[in-house]
């Protein structure tokens, strides 16, 4: 049974990964793109890893997507598709992507990976705890430094805002 | 009943097999029939509220006291012809109303209705329920753009804008009662308010999270008077403007289905959930029974509330919305989390029963 679910599951986060850089109307991309995250998200829920499909869920198929949705929805217009691109750059782009595959799967098959014998699931108490501890292992900085790029990032964007409304208010 | 009691524990044991697969779909039609059902009588329910304060009766046609009006609207609304705008992108005009019916399904499935009576009992629930809301704004976004009408998308732009703003202070209202019950999961969100209810135990932080959380729940189930997004004088219907026939009916019983997990989502966190009060139908037998008996009744009451407002307050504008939630509800939310650590931290909860004794 979980086999049958893992199957179908990444089944359909690989076929809508490719379709969503194959089709040539950009609202759909956004789709297959949903779609891909929203599979890797059930894979998450299949190891029971529930805190990390539960994370998937919101940040990626819940806030990135919507602002991908805003995004195009801002620059492109509905039923209209892309313009075709030229064979050479498509066949750069194939070669590129082959090559970075080829790489990934024998880093892949190279990799020893052990299996895991661990059955319970994975509880926030130590996902929290181990992003806050110092030890060895723990996450501290990286969780420090992600904030404070966050921080920064927010304060930039007020500042940017702000100044636009300015300019308007002097003219 | 007996089916959903540990499917938790079935999951983690007995993975294999054909049996395991059908109990799944039973559980999964047992969901999917109360969705229809709690939905239908959600908009009977709705109508004679209406009908409550307006001095008038509301539907009282059908069957007796009008109580099969909304299975006799829902049989019209199954045998209306289905069409769909020409130019429309039909993958996103059909994918649109999948999205926002599994959204809120999967919101359904982690509510404890019950003691064992809960399909998926997971360590992030609340987490879970707040993660799969934001995909159900997807549906709308996603629908909308589909049908390719200008009405539709400006309500799809209204609802996007509101869900994601007001998603933030139901989010720190909920994680002020998660400070207090100290998990996430559902079941023992719950069982932590076997002595006091949270709304009593956590006083003020308790309170204003209380509050805070009906007003941005109000907002993200887009009813009056946040319902900018389907303002019927400006925008048609809004959002759902170019569906028809079952696919208007599958956006309405999603929104319903919205406001009953918000109650529901209200009665678990401060109310107790399905615990009877001061513990008065413990000794009795049928334990589910009572249970589910409980939940209702404060899931209907809180529902009520929810139709109360809709009746009182005049509809926001766009730009009074941004400011209620920015400049009002978010800094108190944080301001209040705060407050609820510092509470937690010294131990100054509001405990009547410990203290007598009791």
């Amino acid at each position: 049974m979980e086999r049958i679910l893992f199957y179908l599951l990444a089944g359909i986060a690989i076929a809508s990964a490719f379709m969503t850089v194959t089709t040539v109307k950009i609202y759909r991309a956004v789709l297959y793109l949903l779609f891909t995250l929203l599979s890797i998200a059930g894979i998450y829920f299949l190891m029971d890893y529930d805190f990390i499909g539960a994370v998937q869920l919101s940040v990626y198929a819940g806030g990135i997507m919507v602002l991908f949705i805003y995004t195009v929805m801002l620059t492109e217009k509905v039923g209209e598709s892309m313009r075709k691109i030229a064979l050479f750059r498509r066949l750069i782009a194939g070669i590129t992507v082959l090559s970075l595959m080829i790489l990934a799967l024998i880093a892949i098959w190279k990799f020893d990976f052990q299996v895991s014998t661990s059955t319970q699931p994975l509880t926030v108490e130590q996902v929290g705890k181990s992003m806050l501890s110092y030890d060895k292992g723990g996450f501290i900085l990286p969780f420090e430094v992600i904030s404070v790029l966050l921080l920064a990032v927010m304060i930039a964007a007020i500042v940017i805002a702000k100044s636009k409304i300015q300019k308007t208010k002097e003219s | 009943m007996i089916l959903t009691q540990n499917i938790f524990e079935y999951w983690t044991q007995n993975t294999e097999g054909w049996l395991y697969v059908l109990v799944l779909a039973l559980i999964a039609a047992l969901y999917l029939t109360f969705f229809a059902v709690a939905g239908l009588l959600l908009v009977l329910m709705e109508r004679r509220v209406a009908g409550f304060f307006q001095l008038r009766l509301g539907p009282n046609r059908v069957g007796p006291g009008g109580s099969l009006q909304t299975i006799a609207d829902a049989l019209k609304l199954v045998s209306k012809e289905i069409f769909m705008p020409k130019f429309a992108d039909k993958l996103l005009y059909k994918a649109g109303y999948y999205f926002v019916i599994i959204a809120s399904l999967l919101g359904l499935s982690v509510i404890p209705f019950s003691a064992h009576f809960q399909a998926f009992d997971i360590n992030v629930g609340i987490f879970f329920i707040t993660a799969v809301s934001s995909v159900g704004v997807l549906g709308i976004l996603i629908g909308a753009w589909g049908s390719r009408n200008k009405y539709s998308l400006i309500g799809a732009m209204r609802s996007g804008l509101q869900m994601i703003s007001y998603e933030l202070s139901a989010g720190f209202a909920v994680i002020t009662i998660v400070l207090l019950a100290g998990t996430l999961q559902m079941s023992e969100i719950v069982e932590a308010q076997r002595d006091t209810w949270f709304i009593i135990k956590g006083h003020i932080p308790a309170l204003i999270a209380f509050m805070i959380f009906m007003i941005s729940g109000t907002a993200e189930s887009n009813r009056v008077p946040f319902d900018l997004v389907e303002a019927e004088a400006e925008l048609g219907a809004g959002f759902h403007t170019e569906y028809s026939g079952m696919g208007f009916a599958y956006f309405f019983l999603a929104e319903f289905e919205n406001m009953f997990i918000i109650a529901a989502l209200a009665v678990t966190l401060f109310f107790g959930g399905w615990l009877a009060p001061f513990g008065i139908t413990d000794a009795l037998p049928g334990q589910v029974f009572w249970g589910l008996f409980w939940f209702f009744l404060k899931v209907l009451i809180v529902i009520f509330v929810f139709m109360w407002f809709r009746w009182t307050f005049p509809r926001l504008r766009i730009d009074q919305l941004l400011v209620l939630e920015w400049k009002y509800l978010l800094p108190i939310g944080l301001v209040n989390i705060v407050l609820a650590a510092l509470i937690v931290w010294q131990g100054w909860l509001f405990e009547p029963l410990k203290w007598l004794g009791l």
